[in-house]
């Protein structure tokens, strides 16, 4: 038998309207006790209103060794990129 | 003092938070994990923090120079009025959470009566004590089934720590002469009346978790009435420490 608990990473939801961002990483033998663990680890001082918890090795992660092939596309498809739009001075937040 | 039945009634439920908080907080760095020590700790703080409103009250009442550290912090033991259960060791996980499961069982139903006190502050103090202990009873039924109904080992320690701890139970049900009084004003909680229902709830819980319940008719009783056990002196050491040492300190 495994001694040690299975990692669970903790999404939290800090206000309606928000979405869910990652929080940290912790503990716990299953998604019920990730749960109660994630409130008393993150959520004591009021900074949620609703936690997702994902067992850790459910997430897929990206290989670094593969960082140029997946972030760095060649820079001379200037056609990939939006820049040839005139946005009016109201639109903010672009 | 005005109503010393209502200060001593106000004391038997604080000492009894106090105390329990105290012991929580022992753990503070040195529970079975970090995710337990820090619900262990949380609610030791929730503890302590509804420890303060009632302390606060009594200070108030007393009107005497006395305030909230000195009333906490400054009694002799025998002016303790906690019940044994809570000022029992956590000599190890199953002990501590068999402790926290019978003092919460009892902590939720007596709340939730003092809710409906005649006594304004106490039943605001009440109210807002209920969200925390609600979790807290959560927590520790949760840990109980999981021991109970774990690996072969759980069980057996948590069932060594439940009967160990029963002979404890009866105290919580005990009434003293302020607790009677302040009955029949209305202000306080009728136990008698919690004493079926918390054994109900209990046992129902332990079968639930494939745990015996302890048929022990024999009850330990004293804290109550100022008569502690020998870790009483030990936990008060450590809690005085600062206030004695440095008398009146601040942050």
């Amino acid at each position: 038998m495994k001694k040690e608990w299975p990692l669970w990473e903790v999404f939290v939801r800090s206000k309606n309207g928000l979405e869910h961002r990652h929080f940290g990483s912790l503990h716990a033998a299953d998604a019920e006790m990730a749960l109660e663990n994630a409130r008393d680890v993150y959520t004591r001082r009021n900074e949620g209103v609703s936690i997702w918890v994902v067992e850790s090795k459910h997430i897929m992660a990206s290989n670094p060794e593969n960082n140029g092939e997946m972030f760095e596309p060649a820079q001379d498809k200037v056609y990939r990129h939006p820049t040839f739009y005139n946005l009016p001075d109201e639109i903010k937040h672009m | 003092m005005e109503n010393n039945n209502l200060y001593n009634y106000i004391l038997g439920i604080a000492d009894n938070s106090l105390i329990l908080g105290q012991r929580l907080g022992e753990l503070c760095g040195h529970g079975p994990s970090l995710e337990t020590d820090i619900a262990c700790t949380n609610i030791s703080l929730d503890l302590l923090g509804q420890v303060r409103s009632y302390y606060q009250y009594a200070a108030q009442l007393a009107d005497d120079g006395r305030n909230e550290d000195t009333i906490a912090m400054m009694r002799p033991e025998r002016e303790y009025v906690n019940v044994l259960l809570v000022e029992q060791p956590n000599t190890d996980f199953a002990y501590t959470m068999a402790r926290q499961f019978l003092f919460d069982v009892y902590h939720f139903s007596f709340l939730t009566q003092l809710q409906n006190s005649a006594d304004n502050t106490l039943a605001a103090i009440a109210k807002k004590s209920i969200k925390e202990v609600s979790y807290h009873l959560r927590f520790s039924s949760d840990w109980i089934k999981r021991l109970g109904d774990g690996t072969e080992e759980s069980n057996k320690r948590i069932q060594n720590a439940i009967n160990d701890l029963w002979t404890y139970t009866d105290e919580l049900f005990h009434q003293t002469e302020a607790d009677k009084q302040m009955i029949s004003e209305g202000v306080g909680v009728d136990t008698s009346k919690l004493k079926e229902q918390y054994y109900n709830e209990v046992s129902s819980l332990l079968k639930e978790a494939t745990l015996e319940v302890p048929e022990s008719k024999y009850f330990q009783k004293g804290g109550k009435k100022g008569i502690h056990t020998e870790h009483m002196g030990y936990i008060l050491a450590e809690l005085q420490y600062m206030q004695r040492t440095y008398p009146n300190l601040t942050w």
